[in-house]
């Protein structure tokens, strides 16, 4: 009996195993084999060895993706934890309030902060109005950090505040009855618990801002390269779809490589359901 | 003894239902003092009120003579064992157990040595490097204990702390805290629905139902002298019946005047009878005081347990004797064994055993510990 419902598992996975290797094992393979080669197909380093070219690139992505998330997390663990303490009925409304922006699509969320942050835009036109004086916004890397922290700040909120809810109310009230006041409750034990909500948190901003074209484009006016920039041009001409191909890798190898710290980083301190 | 808390007049409500209502009672030092009653009955939130995790909507609760209805949990020296232990995931046996220290920035040696001591209190030696979501249910029980005793705190709170062990390990870990009270000299407030518990491990029980107190008193007293049927009903298996006081020491109830040692009624006052299972003899019907007819015999081990039929009520006594269903037995009770009661709101609503099944009261039992 037991046989047979693993083998029937194991036919239920079948979808899921054909999919993964169509879509996701062999489009890596193909990214490598042509991180490697050249246009006519021969093995090669000189791909890798091109992108020193791009280190300015590389550093400012990583740059900015860190400001972007560091933002999101120091306004986005407040409001996680007031969310999960709030009352039931207004923990809905929150999320609802939170997820709302999510439902537009990114590009038209890009395009009206540009409509914002634009030279003649509305808040320059408001300032202008105030007689302050018009302010350049658009164009800036403040702006892209603006970006990227307002398109993807509830991908920080939502792992942390369903990590902060995971947390038993009786673990907080011990920590209180032990003669903890509401600092050290904070710092030795709600933080710690949701520190698995903190790295997803991180990962699912960090993740998507360092690999972003759009955003710099819009925001960034074109005055600087994002790597996400510099891959997409590399990918507009045939010539230089290996080096594209180079830069994909490198990036990916990056983010598995903050991935694997992270997860080491917060290994065993993760609280597991107590048996 | 010193009187170390005080509540005075407490009342407190959820919602605009209360669940305290003008709640007096004193607990001295070096006291073990149970709470116990059916779930609801206000005994939870007493301890919460003294923990310091709610605040009472009237009235005052005064520890060591100082007001403390507004001093944050962790400001009060009471520390309590929850009922699902809440330990903290995240920190193994040794900090789960330093936490307090720790908080105090104690300097290490005295942390590790005090730990130490505590681990072999609660019988855990070696334990320190353990991960507490992979104990077993006692372990953590003692880790919860060790953990809330070792800043030395004036009165230790337990929320029905053994609800969720096996009987056996119950009955061990019953010895173990009762040790520990005397060994430590800790005010212990213990909650709990278990009238054995409470009677076997308590210095005072206060008997709790509907948000009032019912009674206080040794567990000797409860069990001898129920103020009334309620008390009577909860503490033990209990007979309760109609009965009329006809002058000091005497009384009827189902047709037969009996001799009792109870005194101060006025002549002629309706009262509650109560007899306890154990107290009533099974002779022949001659011989018997009272005649009835038996309805059912449950073998228990110890004894038998027996349901009667006496003129349409049904009594439950327990003897070593065996006796058939539908045999007519008589039944005689000493004098000593006839406890009278006051009428009270809880007369008539319990003591009647014609609805009474084995499997009726687990049912109860388990929605008790559920809530």
């Amino acid at each position: 009996m037991k046989q047979k419902n693993m083998i029937s598992g194991k036919i239920a996975a079948y979808p899921h195993i054909v999919w993964t290797v169509l879509f996701i094992v062999l489009p890596l393979l193909f990214v490598a084999y042509f991180a490697f080669t050249t246009p006519d197909g021969a093995f090669t380093f000189e791909n890798i060895f091109a992108l020193g070219d791009h280190k300015v690139t590389f550093i400012l992505s990583v740059s900015l993706s860190l400001i972007a998330t560091l933002c999101c997390f120091i306004v986005g663990y407040p409001l996680a934890f007031l969310m999960a303490r709030a009352r039931p009925k207004n923990q809905k409304m929150l999320i609802t309030l939170l997820m709302l922006p999510m439902w537009t699509n990114l590009l038209i969320r890009t395009y009206s902060m540009m409509a914002l942050m634009d030279d003649a835009g509305i808040i320059n036109g408001i300032l202008t109005a105030l007689d302050v004086g018009a302010v350049r916004m658009i164009g800036t890397k403040t702006a892209v950090v603006f970006g990227m922290a307002y398109d993807f700040f509830p991908y920080m909120v939502l792992p942390i505040y369903t990590a902060i809810c995971k947390i038993d109310n009786s673990v907080l009230e011990a920590a209180s009855d032990l003669g903890g006041n509401p600092i050290q409750v904070m710092t030795k034990v709600i933080f710690p618990l949701s520190s698995s909500g903190i790295v997803s948190g991180i990962t699912m901003v960090f993740v998507p801002s360092i690999s972003t074209f759009y955003i710099s484009q819009k925001l960034g006016g074109g005055t600087f390269d994002l790597l996400g920039d510099a891959i997409e041009r590399q990918f507009q001409n045939v010539s230089t779809y290996n080096v594209g191909a180079a830069m994909s890798l490198v990036m990916m190898v990056l983010v598995l490589l903050s991935l694997w710290f992270m997860n080491r980083f917060t290994d065993g301190t993760e609280g597991g359901t107590a048996g | 003894m010193k009187k170390l808390i005080e509540l005075k007049n407490v009342s407190k409500a959820f919602e605009g239902e209360t669940v305290l209502e003008k709640m007096n009672l004193d607990i001295y030092d070096q006291q073990f003092i149970t709470l116990l009653g059916p779930s609801g009955c206000g005994k939870t939130t007493t301890l919460r009120l003294i923990g310091g995790f709610e605040s009472p909507d009237e009235g005052g609760i005064f520890f060591d003579g100082q007001k403390i209805n507004d001093v944050p949990s962790y400001k009060r020296h009471i520390n309590t064992v929850f009922q699902k232990y809440a330990l903290f995931p995240h920190l193994n046996v040794f900090e789960n157990i330093a936490f307090s220290l720790r908080l105090q920035k104690l300097p290490n040696p005295e942390i590790a040595a005090r730990v130490k001591e505590m681990l072999a209190l609660v019988a855990l030696n070696g334990f320190e490097r353990k991960d507490v979501n992979h104990l077993s249910g006692g372990q953590q029980q003692r880790v919860a204990i060790a953990r809330a005793l070792i800043s030395h705190p004036k009165v230790l709170l337990l929320d029905e702390p053994l609800g969720a062990l096996d009987l056996k390990l119950r009955k061990d870990m019953q010895n173990e805290l009762k040790k520990i009270q005397k060994q430590t000299g800790i005010t212990f407030i213990y909650v709990t629905h278990d009238q054995e518990e409470a009677l076997s491990m308590s210095d005072t029980v206060v008997v709790m139902a509907d948000g009032k107190i019912q009674q206080i008193g040794t567990p000797i007293d409860i069990y001898n002298e129920p103020k009334n049927a309620f008390v009577a009903d909860f503490i033990g298996e209990s007979n309760i019946v109609d009965g009329i006081m006809e002058e000091d020491r005497k009384v009827t109830f189902s047709g037969h005047t009996f001799t009792c040692v109870d005194a101060g009624f006025a002549e002629k006052e309706a009262v509650d009878v109560v007899v306890r299972p154990e107290d009533v003899d099974v002779v022949s019907v001659e011989k018997g005081m009272l005649t009835g007819v038996v309805t059912s015999v449950t073998f228990k081990g110890v004894h038998y347990e027996i349901i009667v039929d006496i003129g349409g009520f049904k009594w439950m006594i327990q003897s070593t004797d065996f006796v058939g269903v539908d045999e007519k037995i008589g039944l005689y009770i000493e004098p000593d064994a006839i406890h009278i009661m006051k009428k009270s709101e809880y007369s008539g609503k319990f003591g009647d055993y014609s609805s009474f099944s084995d499997e009726l009261d687990e049912l109860s039992d388990a929605e008790a510990v559920e809530a």
